[in-house]
């Protein structure tokens, strides 16, 4: 068993044709050749390099991580002495990973990485979590040292950098009792040190996933006397200097395996990352972009054992006399789930190969002048990967959610019981439309590309693109959905009223999200027949869920919000 | 500090005869080896995770696999590359072909000879034959001590080497002074798997057949030597022709027949047996 190469749509996305472009961008000029045994001498072999270092991953996925998911959720880890101790099965999870060597996948070799691309990056985030969405937590913390990479000194970055390869965990401390979506309110205390020449953390951090990791990113307040975001600031903290306490984890309703941690800092010491008072309006939202394409990824790998829990057991459970995916009812849900999981892919890797692209242009201004065309193609990147990043977490997640509740509907009872897969995905799958930014966030980040018409351009463009001329009349609903959208835009925008904006806002984004992944799928159809069917099945629902959004805006007046803004004054049901 | 070992990993390219199709066999009553992956030996494996264990323990260690067959099973070595072994020599030669166990083993002493090592660590059998001949045949030519059945080294000391054994009964812990072979059983540690750096680094090596096939008539003389896998003949390892391959093989198969298992006797198992049932079934391959 092999997750990688049992996955024919994640072999796809290797062959996309920006690939190449990405690879040579990334590997500038293949000067890391002869420098490093390892390192590609040219495009192809960097992508088959890609692609058997996920075979290894994959193989990993499906013989030690996914063997040890039901274990792991019962078992769970524990808190001894102020530190966690992971379950045995996430231990060996992290273990066989290290050992083979693919932690820091996307880092620069000379910090002891791969220098992969964020695609192969994001497609391993996706193996992970098909075989246990708790680790992928764990695995997916690395996030953290691109944050450091791209921002902290040349000190901090030799330090820390070379360890993550080397199977040190990453945790990101933002939340607070009092700060959770609103991280302008962290009140965690930072103090210049002189004597030490150090920052000096203390108070408390909440919900903190992996939070007795040996390489922290901090979010804290440390100008004196500031209440808001401007006042905070990002730091980098070693466990092996102390200070930082586990007070308790958690005990959650799924991804178990992952420890929750409330810490206790204690006079921590701690380097600054980057410039002070940019913690939170810079950095963490560049960590928080990198960690909701990840949510994204970790929400596509549960679709995809979700989906195959499901189409496994509807062949295998008769009633009636025949297997339960014949009937109509069932199979109707099996092409639902599986149109969602290939919208959502679709999504996810549209969005890794903008950042792809922005992010290699970065790193390659590091070295080099940019050339005005880069520069260009940079910030277009950079704005596409913005646009997009919070669709990701927002259909991603939610359909995961989705997925996983018919999965477990077609196991009947059965799914209700603790002895299949089934009802682990479903609990794992409930933190995602939560984390990372609930969903409800992920529109007010989405609502602006609404309003000033960025996701109608892209939708535009993506109408130019050919299509066979049997796909024609797919592409044809296509463009019906995106009028019926415009209209619906300039509906709300028409009565000028920010709450009822606020109000209508998901359903524009949604009309927005399912005609983006309308024409993702139907251009992945133009190379491959393995999309065709989930085209056509979500083109035509899209224009159903789209037109039920419509027509509810349509007919809505400004006085119907009364009837839900009076719970406002409802305190008691 | 711990004198640094070299160790050999005897491996051998195997059809994977764990999932046998209908076609597995030939109507002649061989085996069909087109018909079944061929695959890296699993006991083989179990040794080389031993092996590579030594190496993590003991700095300076060096870790070589040695196989004999046709060029294909190149893909042997390159596979214990990948895991993290340090090189390896592919014993090929149309006069090695045809050998059972004692010319087999007599090939491998030759070599084995020429390489020098410490410690030779081998899969306890392969699955084609399993016959568990091999190994113990090796270190008899050698004149060596040899540890069947091993599960794991608890300790070496460059001197003497001490080796936990899965008997069918229980355990039992042997020393050994070295040199020494050790077969290694199924129920050892699981090898590790491939090192992503390792698999980038090596995965163009190539013996120079190989390279020869793929267009180069030699190897580029650029090419670094860690891209360069030794293949041995006859000539190489020397020693008396007349033992290699099919003259030096005293087996002579007569017939091969294929024999329908029949129950002969039943057992009964009440609810609470089932997953010893399946335990069992599956280690015999029965199912699974």
């Amino acid at each position: 068993m092999n997750f990688y190469t049992d996955n024919k749509d994640l072999q796809f996305q290797l062959q996309h044709p920006l690939m190449r472009k990405i690879v040579e961008l990334k590997e500038n000029n293949f000067a890391d050749n002869g420098k490093y045994d390892y390192a590609p001498a040219n495009t192809d072999d960097a992508l088959d390099s890609y692609g058997r270092v996920l075979e290894v991953i994959g193989d990993i996925c499906a013989n030690v991580i996914a063997p040890n998911a039901e274990d792991v959720d019962h078992e769970g880890p524990q808190v001894i002495d102020g530190r966690v101790k992971y379950a045995t099965g996430t231990q060996q999870n992290h273990d066989a990973l290290t050992q083979a060597g693919v932690y820091g996948l996307s880092l620069p070799r000379e910090y002891g990485g791969l220098n992969f691309s964020m695609v192969p990056y994001v497609i391993a985030a996706e193996l992970v979590s098909r075989a246990d969405a708790g680790f992928a937590n764990i695995w997916g913390l690395q996030d953290c040292a691109e944050t450091i990479h791209e921002f902290a000194t040349q000190e901090i970055k030799d330090r820390f950098l070379p360890r993550i390869n080397k199977g040190d965990t990453c945790s990101m401390d933002l939340t607070e009792p009092d700060a959770g979506s609103d991280l302008q309110a962290v009140m965690l205390k930072a103090t210049w040190d002189e004597p030490d020449g150090v920052w000096r953390l203390n108070g408390v951090k909440r919900f903190i996933t992996n939070g007795d990791a040996q390489i922290k990113l901090i979010l804290a307040r440390s100008e004196e006397g500031s209440t808001d975001g401007r006042g905070l600031s990002c730091f980098v903290y070693d466990k092996n200097d102390g200070g930082v306490t586990v007070r308790r984890i958690e005990n959650k309703l799924g991804i178990k395996g992952s420890p929750t941690c409330e810490l206790v800092f204690n006079n921590a010491p701690a380097l600054l990352v980057g410039d002070r008072k940019l913690g939170l309006i810079k950095y963490v939202m560049s960590l928080m972009n990198g960690a909701r394409l990840g949510t994204g990824a970790q929400s596509v790998g549960l679709s995809e054992a979700a989906f195959r829990e499901a189409l496994k057991y509807a062949h295998e459970r008769a009633q009636f006399g025949k297997a339960i995916v014949n009937f109509p009812a069932v199979y109707e849900m099996l092409g639902l789930i599986k149109a969602r999981l290939q919208a959502s892919r679709a999504l996810l890797y549209e969005t890794a190969r903008f950042v792809d692209v922005y992010k290699a242009c970065n790193l390659l201004a590091e070295k080099r002048k940019l050339t005005p065309e880069e520069r260009a193609e940079q910030k277009e990147f950079q704005k596409q990967a913005d646009l997009f990043t919070p669709l990701v977490k927002l259909f991603a997640s939610e359909y995961a959610n989705q997925n996983a509740y018919d999965a477990l509907q077609i196991h009947g009872g059965s799914g209700f019981m603790k002895d299949y897969p089934v009802e682990r995905l479903y609990r794992d799958a409930r933190i995602l439309t939560i984390y990372e930014g609930t969903s409800q966030l992920q529109v007010v980040a989405a609502i602006r590309g609404v309003s000033t018409g960025a996701y109608l351009n892209k939708i535009r463009i993506y109408e130019k693109e050919p299509v066979k001329a049997e796909h024609e009349h797919l592409r044809k609903i296509l463009i019906t959905m995106t009028d019926q959208y415009e209209q619906a835009v300039q509906l709300v925008l028409d009565k000028a009223d920010k709450e009822h904006t606020d109000f209508h806002a998901r359903r524009l984004v949604e009309m927005a999200g399912h005609i983006i992944m309308g024409y993702l799928l139907l251009r992945d159809s133009q190379n491959s027949d393995d999309f065709i069917r989930s085209a056509a099945i979500y083109i035509t629902r899209g224009q159903a869920w789209n037109t039920e959004r419509y027509a509810f805006i349509a007919s809505f007046e400004i006085d119907h919000l009364s009837a839900y803004s009076v719970m406002k004054d409802a305190r008691e049901a | 500090m711990t004198k640094p070992l070299k160790i050999v990993v005897l491996a051998k390219q195997v059809p994977d005869t764990r999932n046998v199709g209908k076609n597995a066999m030939k109507e002649d009553g061989t085996v069909n080896r087109a018909a079944l992956p061929a695959i890296f030996n699993p006991e083989d494996l179990n040794a080389l995770e031993q092996a590579l264990r030594l190496k993590d323990r003991i700095p300076g260690t060096t870790v070589q696999l040695l196989t004999m067959g046709p060029g294909r099973a190149a893909d042997i070595i390159r596979e214990g590359l990948f895991r993290g072994a340090d090189g390896g020599v592919l014993l090929t030669d149309r006069k090695f072909a045809g050998a059972d166990t004692l010319a087999t083993s007599y090939a491998l002493m030759q070599a084995i000879r020429k390489l020098n090592p410490d410690l030779i660590l081998a899969g306890r059998q392969a699955i084609d034959g399993d016959t568990a001949q091999v190994g113990p045949q090796v270190a008899e030519k050698l004149n060596w001590p040899q540890i069947t059945y091993a599960e794991e080294i608890l300790s070496c000391n460059g001197e003497r080497i001490q080796v936990k054994r899965r008997l069918e009964r229980g355990v039992e812990t042997v020393s050994a002074p070295l040199p020494v072979l050790i077969t290694v059983h199924g129920s050892a540690a699981t090898c590790r798997s491939r090192h992503a750096k390792q698999l980038l680094k090596y995965k163009r090596a190539k013996t120079l057949s190989e390279w020869q096939d793929a267009g180069n008539n030699a190897y580029g003389s650029q090419l670094p030597d860690y891209l360069r896998i030794t293949e041995w003949g006859v000539a190489d390892v020397g020693g008396d022709e007349q033992q290699f391959g099919l003259s030096g093989s005293p087996t002579k198969v007569k017939k091969i027949e294929n024999i329908v298992f029949q129950a002969k006797e039943s057992k009964r198992l009440t609810a609470s047996d089932v997953d010893g049932l399946i335990k069992e079934l599956m280690s015999n391959h029965t199912i699974g």
